[in-house]
């Protein structure tokens, strides 16, 4: 495939910024409002495949290498999973919420029945949510890559 | 093609009577027991520290599920890749 | 039987679906409706946990009749939890399927189901 007329090219240029700022709001506000991890993570991944849309998938390939975003996709399984572990090591059992009251970060317990929004609070939450967001991010971007290179390569046989 | 098609269009049919039926009898806007969940909303706040009954549930009150998902989202991608691998003979 | 519209519509969904599975002939049609079931099924998920006039389980910005009468006036939230799980395993399964139906097409030069044979060869 080409790559794109350059209206698009600089169109693409310069609203992806606003929709990375959207996404990572929604991935670090997940304890307070709907979101999370999943949700923020799909939003940005559609921004990132939105420029490798406007610019070719082998323009692209020559930048970035599948090895090294894959590397990305491990940190954040990994990351999950330590904080796992960090709880175990901590607390008692498994994903132990070890940060509620008696910790460094994010140590603030709102009142019961209280409607105001805090973002110091919620222990081992927003660690876990940037974790998974870098995950889906790499894991959808790398899918998508992967398919449309390997798409404008083969000679289709009639 | 005949014998198969017919019988195709008999399951559809018994398929659907049944389905018709179950959405019927289902009654939306009174579940039936929400003892769970109403632990849940009123003890968020005071147990976990956040203000989402979502997020909790899904991050902590049932972690693993959430370790469950992460790992089909791994073998998804490492499964992709695989596929379209060159093979240099 | 006019307020179970929304069960009524998940059974149109599914049947949409599963006639797309049965009755057609391209492979990419049979995904469509593969993905237009698992979109039934999610709906499903998520309606059977409806109170009448709740609103959002957070308590960020409630109104203040909302937190009084705790938790008769909010919607369950424990299926809307496991909804996410269901729409990512979808998007997994989406993946893997197209990529193999890219490699069927690149060996067999054609799409239709009744041409495409085991490995007899």
């Amino acid at each position: 495939m080409s790559q794109m007329s350059k209206i698009v090219r600089t169109q693409s240029n310069i609203i992806f910024p606003f929709i990375m700022i959207f996404g990572l709001y929604v991935i670090a506000h997940g304890h307070l409002t709907p979101g999370g991890g999943f949700q923020g993570g799909a939003v940005v991944a559609s921004g990132c495949i939105m420029l490798l849309v406007a610019y070719s998938s082998a323009w692209v390939l020559e930048k970035i290498k599948v090895s090294r975003l894959s590397v990305f996709e491990s940190l954040g399984a990994l990351g999950f999973i330590g904080v796992a572990f960090f709880g175990l090591i901590f607390g008692g059992w498994f994903f132990n919420n070890f940060l509620v009251r008696n910790g460094i970060l994010f140590n603030v317990v709102p009142e019961t029945g209280s409607t105001l929004s805090n973002f110091n609070t919620a222990g081992v939450l927003p660690l876990m949510n940037f974790a998974v967001g870098v995950k889906v991010i790499a894991g959808l971007f790398v899918i998508v890559l992967v398919m449309g290179y390997a798409s404008s390569l083969k000679e289709w046989k009639q | 093609m005949s014998l198969r098609t017919t019988v195709a269009v008999v399951m559809f049919s018994i398929l659907a009577v049944f389905f018709v039926c179950t959405a019927l009898m289902l009654s939306f806007g009174n579940p039936m027991k929400s003892e769970m969940d109403d632990y849940i909303i009123m003890h968020t706040q005071n147990e976990t520290g956040t203000n989402s009954g979502v997020t909790t549930i899904v991050f902590d009150y049932r972690g693993f599920d959430t370790l469950g998902e992460a790992t089909i989202l791994f073998s998804a991608v490492s499964g992709v890749i695989m596929i379209f691998r060159k093979v240099k003979k | 039987m006019i307020y179970n519209i929304p069960f009524i519509a998940v059974v149109a969904m599914i049947f949409i679906g599963l006639f797309a599975v049965l009755f057609k002939r391209n492979l990419v049609k049979i995904v469509i409706g593969i993905s237009i079931i698992e979109s039934g099924v999610n709906l499903f998920l998520i309606t059977l946990g409806y109170r009448e006039g709740g609103v959002a389980p957070i308590f960020t910005s409630a109104p203040s009749e909302v937190v009084k009468n705790a938790p008769g006036s909010m919607v369950l939230p424990v299926p809307q939890a496991l909804t996410l799980t269901s729409i990512v395993i979808g998007v997994a399964v989406l993946a893997l399927m197209l990529s193999l139906i890219m490699h069927i097409y690149e060996h067999y030069g054609t799409l239709d189901v009744r041409k495409i044979r085991g490995p007899e060869e």
